[in-house]
């Protein structure tokens, strides 16, 4: 799992001149590449981690275009069609959820809004949501976790104390509580957006602490190398070996679990929207989708398995993507 | 280790009075600067001022945020009375308080809903430990085999998979279409240890293979790292049997780490398995936390949130005295 000491990385990022003179001369054949091209030509050859990542930006691209999708394929999303419901059942008519050429995922009950839109308009949410929190996430995670590495003393005994109590702490039970009582709009933001940010912001809070004490390790174990000495006798001050020494041998790390918290992130989102405190209807979210499905999904289990599979396939692609990159970027995961 | 153990349960009294105090700052501060006030919650929409301002000198929302938690921990060690003139209403210890909206004590719903999630927890747990560890480490024994990578693909299937959808689909196939599995439901074990389990066994299994895969995946990989150690090439050398290689010197420490997983896995689902509960319509801590969260109710989620803290430190603590028994490396103290 761990990410141990970057040693074989560091080497490879930054080969000593010595080195370079040596291949230069005698060894034509072999180029010196990158810990970049290397990573990159091993994930190029993991079909599973491709697959992932292929899966991930089809998702970002729709999320992008999902107005025109809608204007091609759908309808709007807000859009009612009752001609499409069983009168006296509420539930769609036809079979499969209502799928036809016209919804191509089906109908909801009772209202008849389109699926299809509604999935499409989710992704936007969902990955809006799980990208700018793990971003957030990180940020905080680096930040703090350098600083603690770095600077050590009380500023890590405060820094590793805040770390553990907000792991100690019932999340969700307080993400849930902190949603809920948080205002439907703020700072002029319609109720989307301000929703989509709370949950960014709630969510990227609770986040840190787990890249924190990874970076913090790594940091820690990094102040005491001989390049960093070096450059320390060279006279470089403490920022320019923070961020030109110590975080480029970070940076692997940092990726790896930037990644892997991503769909973490995408299942907080979808069990706070599953919950009720998520986007705020009428805007779809995948969570909020199986939250409605819960009254129908006896009778109409398709407008419970859409959202869920969508939910599935996007959390199992960052996963496999993750996996790959961690593989490529540390030889020793295997 | 008395020192330790002394030292250990004043950090978890601590940590208790922390996380009660973010909760109840974040309760009080965001409502008042939101502009709901609490005594209208308890009291209704429509009441005249005279009975709010009664209902708030009662319940002391008038005095500040601290007086406030003062008392509010005063309760549970002492019991307090709620007090307006002549009009008292005594609260014996432990005290959380009473409900916003139907004025019911907290305690003693907490207290009745805790077996609901101690059943589902430990049951789910026993599965799930089981489950995950023998396929975890069938499968570093035979790396790369058939068996190997289906059992990897289907933990890397359940580790992306949500409880709020495979529960549903599990109650679509199992209850509602075949017919196989009662409506999920909680009887206590006293009355029908029969109907406690038919009633459980959906939640379990369907909470336990989320688990069991985190756990198969976790396992795999700490055995692969164990069995790659030198010590266990040593022990194969001294011509020990290869069962004797696996199970005593390669499990010990291919599980250890797994012990602080479980700790807080288990913890964490002990105070209040709110998406399972909430699936499953099972009224647990779970339940209530979501109850009181809806109907803004501050001493519901309060309670709740206390309860959470108190599985999560425990377990913590059960953890870290584990560790001196198991890991002769650690030493207590």
């Amino acid at each position: 799992m761990s990410l141990g000491p970057e040693t074989s990385l560091h080497d490879e990022t930054t080969p000593t001149a010595d080195a370079a003179q040596v291949r230069d001369k005698g060894e034509k054949a072999i180029a010196g590449r990158s810990l970049k091209q290397i990573a990159w030509r091993r994930l190029k050859k993991d079909r599973v981690a491709v697959g992932g990542g292929v899966v991930i930006i089809a998702l970002i691209v729709i999320a992008i275009i999902a107005p025109l999708l809608i204007k091609l394929l759908g309808h709007p999303f807000d859009e009612y069609h009752n001609d499409r419901i069983d009168p006296t059942l509420g539930l769609p008519l036809g079979k499969l959820g209502g799928l036809s050429k016209d919804y191509i995922l089906g109908v909801e009950p009772v209202n008849g809004r389109d699926i299809f839109s509604r999935i499409v308009y989710g992704a936007q949410t969902t990955l809006t949501v799980a990208f700018l929190s793990a971003f957030l996430s990180t940020f905080l995670g680096v930040l703090f976790g350098m600083s603690a590495g770095f600077l050590g003393g009380w500023v890590d005994s405060v820094i590793s104390r805040i770390m553990d109590f907000l792991l100690a702490f019932p999340q969700l039970l307080f993400s849930i509580a902190l949603v809920s009582v948080l205002p439907q709009s703020m700072f002029g933001f319609n109720t989307r957006w301000s929703r989509t940010i709370v949950l960014i912001v709630v969510i990227g809070f609770f986040g840190w602490p787990y890249i924190g004490r990874i970076v913090r390790g790594q940091t820690l174990s990094l102040r005491e190398r001989e390049f960093v000495e070096a450059s320390r006798s060279l006279g470089a001050r403490s920022p320019r070996i923070l961020f030109r020494e110590m975080l480029p041998n970070l940076a692997a790390p940092i990726l790896v679990y930037t990644t892997l918290i991503i769909p973490t992130n995408i299942l907080t989102e979808a069990a706070l929207s599953f919950l009720g405190v998520g986007i705020p209807p009428p805007f779809p979210s995948w969570g909020g989708m199986l939250s409605d499905a819960l009254q129908f999904y006896r009778y109409d289990p398709m407008f419970m398995i859409i959202p869920g599979a969508m939910i599935f396939i996007t959390v199992l692609a960052f996963n496999l993507f993750g996996d790959g990159l961690r593989d490529a970027l540390d030889p020793k995961a295997r | 280790m008395l020192a330790y153990l002394i030292r250990r349960l004043l950090n978890a009294v601590v940590t208790l009075l922390v996380v009660t105090l973010v909760t109840f700052g974040v309760f009080f501060l965001v409502p008042k600067a939101t502009g709901s006030d609490p005594a209208l919650l308890y009291i209704g929409k429509q009441a005249d001022p005279v009975a709010v301002e009664g209902i708030r000198t009662k319940l002391g929302l008038n005095d500040p945020i601290i007086v406030q938690y003062g008392k509010f921990v005063k309760g549970i060690v002492a019991g307090r009375d709620y007090a307006n003139g002549p009009d008292v209403t005594h609260c014996s210890a432990p005290c959380l308080g009473y409900t916003f909206k139907t004025n019911q004590e907290v305690w003693p719903i907490l207290i009745k809903a805790l077996p609901v999630t101690i059943s589902l927890a430990i049951g789910a747990a026993v599965l799930w430990v089981l489950m995950g560890i023998l396929f975890g480490v069938i499968s570093a024994l035979r790396r790369g085999s058939v068996w190997d990578r289906g059992v990897m693909t289907v933990a890397l299937a359940g580790v992306s998979l949500p409880i709020y959808f495979t529960g549903l689909l599990a109650l679509t196939i199992f209850v509602y279409g075949l017919d196989w599995l009662p409506n999920p439901e909680y009887t206590p074990f006293v009355d029908n240890p029969a109907k406690w389990f038919s009633g459980l066994i959906l939640p379990w299994v369907t909470l336990a293979f989320l688990f069991a895969a985190t756990y198969a995946r976790l396992t795999r990989a700490n055995m692969l790292e164990t069995l790659g150690e030198d010590y266990i090439r040593t022990a194969r050398a001294k011509g020990l049997r290869e069962s004797t290689v696996i199970g005593k010197h390669g499990l010990r420490s291919g599980l250890t780490p797994l012990v602080t997983v479980f700790g807080l896995d288990l913890g964490a689902l002990l105070g209040g398995a709110i998406l399972t509960e909430a699936v499953f319509n099972l009224r647990g801590l779970g339940y209530w936390a979501l109850n009181g969260i809806r109907t803004n109710d501050l001493p519901t989620i309060l309670g709740v949130t206390l309860f959470a803290a108190f599985f999560i430190v425990i377990m913590n603590l059960i953890v870290d005295l584990l560790y001196g028994v198991i890991d002769p490396r650690v030493r207590l103290g």
